[in-house]
């Protein structure tokens, strides 16, 4: 077994752009049912929304790269709102059906092909980061030390994602510790009883949903930068991913999104060289190494379910405070 | 029959709130809430009907009657959580109708749950902050400039602590409100109620299940409302309490009101008596159901 390539695998995926942007995904969900308690499984379609913001309008309308980012937050944010009209008067399960609909249609509409020319269909897009790439500070050569080696490119997008990473938590931050938190969780519990206090619930829930949105797709944006946009990037599965991390590290936290993001990438990497290369030693019994690969993913539900049971309030949660539904 | 424990004083009772005769829609001197023609049906079934009801200011007005007289259902009209299929009722002068409930509340017409809505995963002292009206950290953008809103915050905490003390919940304030017992939860809802500092003050059952010596302090802090020149409307089924705290009462049956009075007078009325106390309010509760033989010389 090759216990050198499999370490380097696991320690990349504790400083890599992907767990960033999930980390980014799973801070916006946190917003939205960690804290004010809006089910939402769609959080790939607010991912795919930021990602296809920043692409589409990088390449069809030419937009600067920083203009690009903005687009892609204004989408998320226009895209909370469209959801959030109609369904956030209602009980808060349709908002769940709402929302995983809502994902796969974004999904669906960014695979057809009436749109090709401006969607790329099913090959995605790529070059979007183009401009972004070309202010790049650091000059061209390799960055990092260890097992943490990265091009110029690579540790440009890195850095921009921890900063922008740092910037939302501390918005976050601020936020729920604020009397603008205090009245979320209250609605989190019980809508009448904040409502009657003369609180406007309605628009307290859509703030939330169009803040975690757009930090959501930021996420999304982040997510694509270093490769390229697929429709299949942006598959429910996704959706459950960021909803493991989160709850995995905390859902009415604002640090437990990272270090669940941490631990579900680092796990996911250490389990993804590591099980293929039990099967080729023979100890997984008749499984192909391919087979196995996918096996993490079964443990990961297994996680998850644990998790549930014995600690649902999340690693860094309080117990008293949320246990994962109320 | 006017004053039922003798060795007590009997609250301050306020008298001549009404023009004309009592009776059911009667004017009053100076009404605070005003409803005309208010109804709500559940599909077929009538919940509520009411010609016209006035509550008047200042005064402590008790809403009784039966289970299913609609109630509750009037309360969630009056205060905006539920829509009437028509009618239309004003609060102190500016129209209500179609407003919704966070609008009603901060007009100064706050109400508490029959089912007790204290916010469990919330300190108790958070549940009080709650409260307090025209927040500035409570606006989204403004809320993460802590300087914006930090003398605000401290402000509103005094207050909430003053509350809190009178309300006996001062040494409870860090706990989680679910720790707390049920009648304390109804204390901390009706302090909460008042830190938005309303006019009136609207309790849906304040006292179903709290035991007596709460009882009590309970009727104790809703006298205290009156003192402070708030209105207070309440739904209670507890006679003795109503007979005890109410300037006013108001009968509903059937969706309808069908008396109004000072509760002394009220409590005499035939059409009260056959609707809410019972035919036999006077006889014991295992007679009426036949499972004991009438005991000699009663009745």
């Amino acid at each position: 077994m090759d216990w050198n390539s499999l370490l380097v695998n696991t320690a990349q995926a504790l400083f890599s752009p992907v767990t960033v942007a999930f980390a980014m995904a799973a801070l916006g969900l946190a917003v939205h049912f960690g804290f004010v308690g809006l089910l939402n499984f769609g959080i790939a379609g607010f991912m795919a929304v930021g990602a296809y913001g920043y692409a589409i309008s990088s390449l069809t309308f030419g937009f600067p790269w920083w203009a690009a980012f903005l687009a892609s937050m204004v989408a998320s944010a226009l895209f909370a709102l469209l959801m959030g009209i109609p369904t956030l008067q209602l009980r808060g399960d349709y908002l769940a059906i709402v929302t995983i609909a809502a994902a796969e249609i974004i999904r669906l509409l960014l695979l057809s092909t009436t749109w090709i020319k401006t969607t790329g269909s099913a090959d995605g897009l790529v070059a979007y980061a183009d401009d972004f790439r070309s202010v790049n500070p650091f000059p061209p050569g390799a960055y990092g030390f260890g097992p943490w080696s990265y091009t110029a490119n690579q540790f440009w997008v890195l850095t921009l994602s921890l900063v922008m990473l740092a910037v939302c938590l501390l918005f976050v931050w601020r936020l729920v510790k604020s009397p603008w938190g205090r009245v979320v969780k209250g609605i989190r519990e019980d809508e009448d009883a904040v409502r009657a206090l003369g609180k406007n619930v309605f628009a307290y829930k859509m703030q939330a949903l169009v803040v975690g949105g757009v930090i959501a797709g930021l996420g999304g944006a982040l997510y694509v930068m270093p490769t390229s946009a697929n429709p299949m990037l942006f598959a429910t599965s996704l959706t459950f991913f960021v909803w493991t991390a989160l709850l995995l590290g905390g859902a009415a936290t604002v640090f437990g999104p990272l270090l669940g993001a941490v631990i579900f990438w680092v796990l996911q990497a250490f389990l993804g060289s590591l099980l293929p290369a039990l099967a080729d030693l023979g100890v997984l019994g008749a499984l192909s190494s391919a087979q196995a690969g996918s096996l993490r993913f079964v443990l990961v539900g297994i996680l998850l379910i644990v998790l549930v049971v014995i600690r649902p309030q999340g690693l860094v949660g309080d117990k008293r405070e949320l246990t994962f539904v109320k | 029959m006017s004053n039922s424990n003798p060795g007590e004083k009997p609250p301050e009772k306020s008298t001549g709130l009404h023009i004309g005769e009592a009776g059911p829609g009667v004017k009053k001197v100076d009404p605070i809430l005003v409803a005309d023609h208010v109804s709500r049906s559940f599909g077929g079934l009538t919940a509520v009907d009411v010609e016209h009801l006035e509550i008047p200011r200042g005064a402590i007005t008790a809403l009784i009657g039966p289970n299913g007289a609609g109630k509750t259902t009037l309360f969630n009209l009056l205060t905006g959580f539920d829509k009437p299929n028509s009618g239309s009722w004003s609060f102190s002068g500016s129209d209500l109708a179609g407003l919704p409930a966070h609008k009603v509340a901060r007009m100064g017409q706050v109400r508490t749950f029959q089912l007790t809505k204290a916010l469990g995963l919330l300190t108790v002292l958070e549940n009080m902050k709650l409260g307090a009206k025209n927040q500035t950290g409570e606006s989204l953008i403004k809320s993460i400039f802590p300087w914006l809103w930090k003398k605000q915050e401290a402000e509103i905490e005094a207050r909430a602590l003053e509350i809190l003390e009178r309300f006996r919940l001062l040494k409870l304030k860090d706990d989680f409100a679910a720790s707390l017992s049920g009648g304390q939860r109804k204390l901390l809802e009706m302090a909460r109620a008042l830190m938005s500092e309303p006019t009136l003050v609207m309790l849906d059952e304040p006292m179903a299940g709290v035991n007596p010596a709460l009882t009590e302090s309970l009727l104790g802090h809703i006298l205290n409302l009156k003192a402070q020149g708030m209105t207070v409307l309440f739904v209670e089924h507890d006679m003795q309490m109503v007979r005890h705290i109410a300037d006013w009462v108001v009968v509903m049956a059937e969706g309808c009101v069908i008396a109004e009075g000072p509760p002394d007078v009220v409590m005499k009325n035939e059409a009260v008596v056959d609707a809410y106390l019972g035919s036999h309010q006077d006889v014991d509760l295992g007679v009426v159901t036949g499972r004991f033989t009438e005991p000699k010389g009663t009745s």
